[in-house]
């Protein structure tokens, strides 16, 4: 009698613990958007796939849209963040709440005079650690090019990256890139270095056609 | 130093440290010769006695086999046999209730009919009419004198009384014969219902014959199945195998349908468990949809078991009728419910569906095909719903081919089994005599490689033996 009772506590226990990782199996997504200068104009774009993840995220993953701005570093930042409910009836509810959100601030956005895409970084690992989700990932909806504030501190900080995927959405080519086309894939070019040498995965999906490629597995 | 140069004997010339090497090689060889056979002989032999050995042991281990599949192929036809034999005594025993319980009511009601008939016979019995008594008295009258006047008018007299008299009669005959018509046409019912009673008898004799007929043959493919005939063994083998690959492809559409019946139930069981929560790698709700199905099939097991139509478990068999009805009764109900459980995770399902579309229509921006989508969509929630009611009673039935398959299968088994030890046991005997072949091939490729000094120890007693023979026929000789 007392053995079975101790293989059933064993079982009970090793059951628990199996029940126990929901995390390991959810998605985080973090998304960056530029709100700098005329990249404003493209939000439209970057609505079209808010609502693509939303459609494809599931109860139980967790998503979060923050801008970029002059100073990136900070929770303030966040202009929608949301961890679905288990429940599937909650979590479409919780998406129409989230897409609401993003409408109302795409409606009254004011565009910012510099892109500190670092410290949007930042933010997005502080956030995505926070919930430990099973598959992290990062995108960012942007030209790419970091302008800082003076007095901003960003360069020397090393991303800890380990286990994202960050993707680089919609990098659209500035004037300059057209008269030196070596500037767009060098911008590129050092966001991968950076990013790869945080230990995150760096790709760049500009054709928006291709969205179903974030969600492959 | 390559290990190539350790064999290099004279440095620089590799082709005469290879002869030196082939020499030396092949003197150790001629001189090993005895002993090398000997060992390469004594290891064949053993080698090919030790397959012979596993092979008959082998053999030996299938025949038992055999012999054990054959008496649980046998046993599991006894068992059948003798199923059918009681369901058709039981058949018998409810139709001898059913139809011979009627006999007295049957018997008493014929009787009464005879009886009616023999008193209506009676009654319509013809009654041969009087004899007119005037007749004699004429006969005396009329040899008394012709030509008397009187006697003119006596006759006359008696002439009339007997014309009235003849009417009389006549018509109380015709009254009669009416009387007896009627009494006749109310025999014809009752004949009728004699003779239908008397088919009806025919009737169930005939049905009982039937039976027994039936019994007689099951009974002797019983006495077949007793006395262990080869007739028998090859019957129920071959009804085994079919029984298997009927009952397979039977319970492979049901899994087909646990499988539909699964994915009806699997997403919204994530209303009620959640759809982010994991046991052992597996989503919470889908291991809750497939216990509800396990748990139906179940019911409907023990369902089956306590009608008795099927026999899994000894134990429900061997129950008192009562319990076992009202197990019956409790299994239906806790199929009742999970079927209509079922009924509404399909209807939440569709709900769920509906959702999705219209939350994915307003995030495209296509909300007028969502709308479109949803006129009809009362029919698929319908259908949806009438499948999670009706999968899980059809799913009952599963039992019946379970246990086809449980049973065949152990013949099945048995067969393959045999099969399987009677080609290890070839290939044990194929490799025992490659062995000995092997062996005395090996002894003779040995001496292949030796053939040198075996030609010169050859050629050395042959010119011994001529020496010797020249020496002796010197000596006879002189």
């Amino acid at each position: 009698m007392k053995r079975l009772s101790l293989w059933l506590t064993a079982v009970v226990a090793l059951l628990l613990s199996a029940c126990s990782d929901e995390t390991s199996r959810s998605r985080g997504v973090y998304m960056l958007l530029d709100t700098s200068g005329t990249y404003t104009k493209e939000l439209d774009k970057a609505q079209q796939i808010i609502n693509f993840v939303l459609a494809k995220l599931e109860p139980g993953d967790s998503f979060a849209v923050a801008r970029i701005k002059t100073g990136s570093f900070s929770e303030k930042d966040i202009i929608a963040r949301v961890t679905f409910d288990g429940q599937p009836s909650r979590a479409n509810q919780q998406k129409r709440q989230f897409r609401e959100e993003i409408d109302k601030f795409v409606a009254g956005v004011k565009p910012s005079a510099y892109t500190d895409i670092t410290g949007g970084l930042l933010q997005s690992i502080e956030y995505l650690d926070e919930k430990n989700p099973g598959r992290k990932t990062v995108l960012i909806f942007s030209d790419m090019k970091e302008e800082l504030a003076a007095g901003y501190v960003r360069e020397a900080i090393p991303l800890q990256m380990q286990g994202y995927e960050v993707v680089a959405l919609n990098v659209s080519k500035l004037r300059s890139d057209n008269i030196d086309p070596r500037e767009y894939s060098d911008r590129l070019a050092y966001w991968r270095q950076r990013i790869e040498a945080g230990g995150g995965s760096w790709r760049v999906l500009n054709d928006l056609e291709r969205l179903e490629a974030l969600f492959l597995d | 130093m390559s290990s190539g140069d350790l064999f290099l004997l004279v440095p620089g010339a590799p082709l005469l440290s290879g002869v030196i090497w082939l020499v030396v090689g092949v003197a150790l060889l001629y001189l090993a010769r005895s002993g090398a056979h000997q060992a390469i002989a004594s290891a064949s032999r053993l080698l090919h006695h030790a397959c012979k050995l596993a092979a008959r042991s082998i053999l030996l281990a299938e025949q038992r086999l055999k012999q054990r599949n054959n008496e649980v192929l046998l046993a599991a036809g006894r068992e059948a046999a003798e199923r059918i034999i009681e369901r058709e005594f039981e058949r018998i025993d409810a139709s001898v209730r059913r139809d011979l319980a009627e006999y007295p009511a049957l018997q008493r009601q014929m009787s009464d009919a005879i009886t009616r008939l023999e008193q209506d016979y009676h009654a319509s019995s013809e009654v041969p009419p009087e004899p007119p008594a005037w007749a004699k008295v004429v006969d005396a009258v009329a040899k008394i004198a012709p030509k008397e006047p009187v006697v003119g008018e006596i006759l006359e007299d008696i002439h009339d009384s007997m014309v009235r008299a003849q009417r009389t009669a006549i018509e109380q005959y015709r009254n009669d014969n009416s009387k007896r018509h009627r009494i006749l046409s109310r025999m014809m019912p009752l004949w009728r219902k004699v003779a239908r009673v008397l088919g009806e008898m025919d009737k169930r004799v005939t049905r009982l014959l039937e039976r027994s007929t039936a019994i007689d043959r099951h009974m002797a493919s019983y006495e077949d199945i007793l006395n262990r005939s080869p007739r028998a063994e090859r019957m129920l083998s071959s009804s085994s195998l079919t029984q298997f690959f009927i009952a397979g492809a039977v319970l492979a559409v049901a899994i087909g349908g646990a499988i539909i019946n699964f994915h009806l139930i699997a997403r919204p069981m994530q209303e009620m468990v959640g759809g982010s929560s994991y046991i052992m790698g597996y989503k919470a709700a889908n291991i809750a949809a497939l216990v509800i199905i396990l748990v139906e099939v179940a019911m409907g097991l023990f369902l089956m078991e306590s009608l008795r139509i099927t026999r899994l478990f000894p134990i429900i068999a061997a129950l008192d009728d009562r319990l076992r009805v009202r197990m019956a009764w409790v299994a239906f109900l806790f199929l009742l419910a999970l079927a209509s459980i079922e009924a509404g995770l399909a209807f939440m399902r569709e709900k769920l569906s509906q959702d999705d579309a219209s939350l994915v229509a307003s995030l495209v921006g296509g909300q007028g095909e969502a709308a479109a989508v949803a006129a009809n969509v009362w029919i698929t929630t319908a259908a949806q719903m009438g499948m999670g009611f009706i999968l899980p009673f059809a799913l009952t039935f599963v039992a019946i081919p379970l246990e086809s398959f449980v049973h065949s299968s152990r013949t099945v088994v048995g067969l393959v089994a045999q099969g399987l030890l009677r080609t290890l046991a070839f290939l044990l005997r194929l490799s025992g005599n490659i062995f000995r072949h092997g062996g005395n091939m090996l002894i003779r490729v040995y001496d292949l490689i030796i053939f040198l000094p075996l030609w010169v120890e050859t050629y050395l007693q042959r010119r011994r033996r001529t020496t010797t023979e020249s020496v002796l026929a010197t000596e006879e000789s002189s």
